[in-house]
């Protein structure tokens, strides 16, 4: 059993990596990966938001939208799945509001140091993607905390890696129309190839 | 008349979104190993974006400023809702190759970019046109990569053989790595490149 779980997570984290395989969250990606400082902080906002809301979004699905899903309520042959898209966005604009009230209230320095990521983080598609793939994989609750976890340590973990990289690109002698956002691309695509080097990996 | 024509076309290429805006990069990349999802998801972006900046527009002095931005949203999921409920009846087949990347249009950041920054400000005819001119913008990049993906990774365009690969007696050797999700990187990386050393304005500073 904790193997299974040890399994999802290591795949969650390398193999199926929100970043570098699947392209999602790209936006914040290329353009706050300029600073390591800054991508570690955007990292672990990203890392605590994904791990709340993948599960929260589990629970919706599980006991909402479903089909059959009210059953609990004694109402049969329900089926809303096609309103999930709605939801699961409302939830995330909402724990990342509450997110921000809370950190404000209790990390006043991890706040002031996220600053305008948090409020962007609704609009990161790792975050609804992690979501949207718990759906369609169809995550029991502890696996869908699981997936949440190490989805959001693999984006976390690409984003600063490749600031770390562009970090050392400043000293390079690069051709005038490749700078900036064509060379973060190559060096994004390197990345992805070197982390295909997981796939297959089973523990 | 002229400012309508500049709104349509100026995205295309002076101000491409992906290009230079950096907008909308998230949820196309993994779709572009094949031309016709490709082609499904840009007409499914066009529509969202144009849908979603007209109704912005129309309500633009009724929304309050604090809340404008959950209205948007709202607005864009209930759009792409409807897209995804539409492929999933007339194009099965395709809505699942998409899989989750239909969904991922509400977190797109061209559509709420745009809402944001164009249609908050004008007329919904020109965000109409605007919202389409985006649209189109996008899917020059994503159909080039899409293009050159399936042409040089499995020697087709839209299913039909053009370079008749060896597997199948032919003499192309297809490029495997262009089937996989790197190369698309590395073909929007060589667009980009391509596209600011024909409009040197775009390069940008060292800093």
């Amino acid at each position: 059993m904790l193997e299974h779980y040890l399994s999802l997570l290591m795949k969650a984290i390398f193999v199926e990596n929100m970043a570098l395989a699947f392209f999602l969250g790209m936006c914040t990606f290329l353009a706050v990966s300029k600073k390591v400082d800054t991508a570690i902080g955007l990292g672990v906002a990203v890392i605590v938001v994904q791990t709340i809301t993948v599960p929260v979004n589990n629970l919706i699905y599980q006991y909402l939208l479903k089909e059959d899903a009210l059953i609990w309520l004694g109402i049969e042959g329900t089926d809303l799945t096609f309103i999930g898209l709605i939801c699961y966005i409302g939830v995330i604009a909402a724990m990342v509001q509450i997110l921000e009230m809370v950190l404000d209230r209790y990390v006043p320095a991890l706040y002031n140091a996220l600053g305008i990521f948090l409020p962007l983080i609704t609009v990161n598609c790792a975050i609804l993607g992690g979501s949207l793939f718990m759906v369609e994989r169809d995550y029991n609750f502890s696996e869908s905390v699981v997936f949440g976890l190490g989805s959001g340590i693999g984006w976390a973990l690409a984003l600063t890696a490749l600031a770390g990289i562009r970090e050392k690109m400043k000293y390079a002698d690069v051709p005038v129309g490749l700078r900036g956002l064509g060379l973060t691309f190559m060096i994004t695509g390197l990345m992805a190839m070197a982390f295909m080097a997981f796939s297959g990996i089973q523990l | 008349m002229s400012k309508a024509k500049d709104v349509l076309l100026d995205p295309i290429f002076n101000k491409n979104p992906i290009g230079l805006q950096i907008l909308g990069i998230c949820s196309a990349l993994a779709v572009t190993s094949k031309l016709e999802t490709v082609l499904v998801m840009c007409l499914a972006v066009i529509f969202v974006l144009a849908g979603s900046n007209v109704s912005v527009s129309l309500i633009r002095r009724q929304v309050p400023d604090s809340i404008r931005i959950i209205v948007e949203i709202t607005i864009i999921a209930t759009l792409v809702i409807i897209v995804d409920q539409f492929l999933k009846a007339f194009a099965f087949g395709v809505s699942k190759q998409l899989s989750v990347f239909v969904g991922l249009i509400i977190t797109n950041c061209i559509v709420l970019g745009r809402a944001e920054a164009f249609a908050m400000k004008n007329s919904p005819g020109m965000s109409l046109l605007d919202g389409i001119g985006n649209g189109l913008g996008y899917s020059v990049v994503l159909l080039l990569v899409g293009f050159f993906r399936e042409l040089l990774g499995a020697g087709k365009l839209l299913g039909f053989t053009i370079l008749p690969s060896t597997n199948d007696g032919g003499w192309y050797l297809p490029n495997g790595l262009m089937l996989l999700p790197p190369s698309a990187f590395f073909i929007i990386g060589l667009l980009i490149w391509a596209l600011r050393s024909w409009k040197t304005e775009q390069v940008e500073e060292e800093n």
